[in-house]
């Protein structure tokens, strides 16, 4: 980049000058790097600590060795359960979300008139407070509610009472949760078509690819890497679920919603253990760390990228 | 979805890239195929239903947005009733009367003013840090050499895959240490750090051409400058982007201010003050409705106002998530 003539100043001025950018990119990298020692490294390594100890809000904090762990394991009654919930929220939330998302995406083709509007509602509850889209659910889904409403004035039928029932109350904040975040998915999709190689649909089109045949053979391939992507990402959102159960069900009934994020917020801030709550995060994120590891791991059979 | 309509939307999907819109359905059907008879068999029976299938496509994308709809338009109707009519049986839209006054009744019910103002303050502060420091530490990454700076670069994108959830506990024992707990510092700045500006911001800039910094340099101006004069506003595209989504991670923040704020009359944000409407004396649904709808208008108009832009801002910053 510099451009002095003799060879011999040049490395001089050169090993001068990184120097100086050096000091300069320091100056430039100072907010980031203090932000992100007192933000993240700090409070990472503090977790560790916690996670060791018993650490009551208030009161005596006292080394527990791996004792934190093992009561998660073997003696806590919540966090089985909450692995559990996690774990079937995430298998029913992620292809739900996915193939919803990517259903509008492919429906709404260059061809529908407004489909700007449409994307644009379909992406609103991706923006809008969490809380906000949860509280409206909570009323649709109340015994005297809309959906139980309609469903006892037009067909006569008394619908289960979703937020108390054990087996409904999941797949009611799944459902929540897909209305609210797929929207997001959707628009990765729709950006990924638009960029779709025209030469490569067409060709494949005169030799008689239609339908099915070319969403399977043509279309899904070229968007697998948008997939997996969306995947990926969908897969750490679902382990992070909080604000939803928090709200509709409150982890209910009994613990049967009680996802692993909640697990956390209870032990730490309503049962004052922040220990075992930091040794739950702990392995929330190996958790995720793991699985988004296995699918890097395991997209060279799936996805195709363009070389 | 259904597997046929997937089906017949499939095949519109596949003309799209090629065909300009208006030529769509009859062109393509005009056109004499090349290939076997069968292929110009099918290539007529699909250019026969192509209109209808066309209407068919609308009738089911308008269902589709109604029934999606549904939620926020009943929510609406339903924060202008009277408490008493929330769950009338049968269902009603609108109430025996259209209560406007609900939406007024929302600020003398607790302190919301106190909320939205919370809000906007600590949206507002946390985005401008986010976007001094993903800027400063985007262009150190992106356009100047230093030593070591790929491996600080890595170490930026490891902390990457530390998800809030996991931050949260440790980070309340540090609000203790500052003193921040309850506190607007502890809303604005716990994590305002993340390294995703930071990395989108760097991915930017490198999209620059060099030259400018060497004509700069040239012409004796100095790394800040540069960055300020030269580089900082050919990235604005890159800002707006990053300045939109961290707004509305701020705005929509529930699980961190859940846990630092204490006194909510005091720093309670939005998120915060909407389940305060459910208390000890049962739930004033009207008012949480229409205290909802009104925390969805922000963000609601962002994206309103800026939908031309929505497929390729999230194209651009999709790459890191939200």
């Amino acid at each position: 980049m510099t451009t002095i003539s003799s060879a011999g100043t040049r490395r001089s001025s050169r090993s001068r000058l990184s120097r100086i950018e050096s000091r300069q990119a320091l100056g430039f990298m100072s907010p980031a790097l203090v932000g992100l020692a007192l933000f993240t490294i700090v409070p990472v390594g503090l977790s560790v600590v916690m996670s060791l100890y018993d650490w009551p809000a208030f009161g005596e904090r006292s080394f527990a060795g791996l004792g934190n762990y093992v009561d998660l394991f073997t003696s806590n009654p919540d966090f089985w359960p909450a692995l559990r919930n996690s774990a079937v929220f995430a298998l029913l939330y992620v292809p739900l979300n996915l193939v919803v998302a990517l259903s509008l995406a492919l429906a709404l083709g260059p061809r529908i008139r407004g489909r700007a509007a449409f994307r644009v509602l379909f992406f609103i509850p991706v923006v809008t407070p969490i809380v906000a889209n949860a509280l409206v659910w909570k009323m649709l889904l109340q015994p005297q509610g809309l959906f139980n409403g309609i469903s006892v004035s037009v067909l006569g039928v008394e619908l289960p009472n979703f937020l108390a029932d054990e087996n409904w109350a999941m797949t009611m904040v799944v459902v929540m949760s897909v209305w609210q975040g797929m929207g997001y998915n959707m628009l990765i999709f729709s950006a990924a078509l638009e960029q779709l190689p025209a030469p490569v649909i067409e060709a494949a089109r005169i030799d008689g690819a239609q339908g099915w045949r070319m969403l399977r053979s043509v279309v899904l391939p070229m968007l697998s890497p948008s997939i997996f992507f969306a995947t990926v990402m969908t897969v750490i959102t679902a382990l992070q679920v909080f604000a939803q159960p928090q709200l509709l069900t409150g982890g209910g009934p009994g613990n049967a919603t009680l996802p692993l994020v909640q697990f956390i917020y209870n032990q730490g801030f309503k049962f004052q253990d922040l220990g075992l709550a930091a040794a739950a995060a702990w392995v929330l994120f190996v958790l995720i760390i793991g699985l988004t590891a296995f699918q890097f791991r395991a997209q060279k059979r799936w996805v195709h990228y363009e070389h | 979805m259904s597997t046929d309509r997937t089906d017949h939307l499939t095949g519109q999907v596949a003309t799209v890239p090629g065909t300009p819109p208006l030529a769509a359905p009859e062109a393509a059907a005009a056109r004499p195929g090349p290939g076997g008879p069968g292929a110009d068999r099918a290539r007529e029976a699909s250019a026969g239903s192509g209109r209808v299938r066309l209407v068919l496509a609308h009738v089911g994308i308008v269902l589709a947005a109604a029934l999606f709809a549904l939620p926020l338009v009943y929510a609406f109707f339903s924060a202008l009733k009277p408490n008493n009519e929330m769950f009338s049986m049968p269902p009603t839209l609108v109430g025996s009367e259209v209560r406007w006054s609900n939406f007024a009744d929302v600020f003398a019910y607790g302190p919301f003013a106190t909320y939205i103002g919370n809000s906007l303050f600590v949206s507002v502060a946390g985005t401008l840090v986010v976007l001094a420091v993903s800027t400063t530490a985007g262009y150190a990454f992106g356009r100047l050499r230093w030593k070591g700076r790929d491996v600080v670069f890595v170490l930026f994108l490891v902390t990457l895959m530390v998800p809030q959830e996991v931050l949260v506990v440790p980070m309340f024992i540090v609000m203790q240490w500052f003193g921040w707990v309850d506190s607007y510092q502890s809303l604005i700045f716990p994590f305002a750090f993340t390294a995703f500006g930071t990395f989108l911001m760097r991915q930017f800039f490198r999209g620059i051409p060099y030259e400018l910094d060497e004509a700069a340099r040239v012409d004796g101006a100095g790394p800040f400058r540069t960055f300020w004069r030269i580089i900082l506003p050919l990235a604005t595209s890159a800002v707006a982007v990053l300045a939109v989504f961290t707004f509305m991670a701020f705005w929509n923040s529930y699980l961190w201010p859940l846990i630092s704020v204490v006194d909510y009359e005091a720093h309670g944000t939005l998120p915060i003050g909407l389940a305060t409407f459910s208390g000890q004396n049962g739930t004033r649904w009207d008012l949480q409705m229409a205290a909802s709808i009104i925390s969805m208008i922000p963000t609601t108009i962002i994206v309103i106002a800026l939908q031309k832009h929505l497929v390729k801002g999230i194209a651009t910053a999709g790459l890191g998530g939200r």
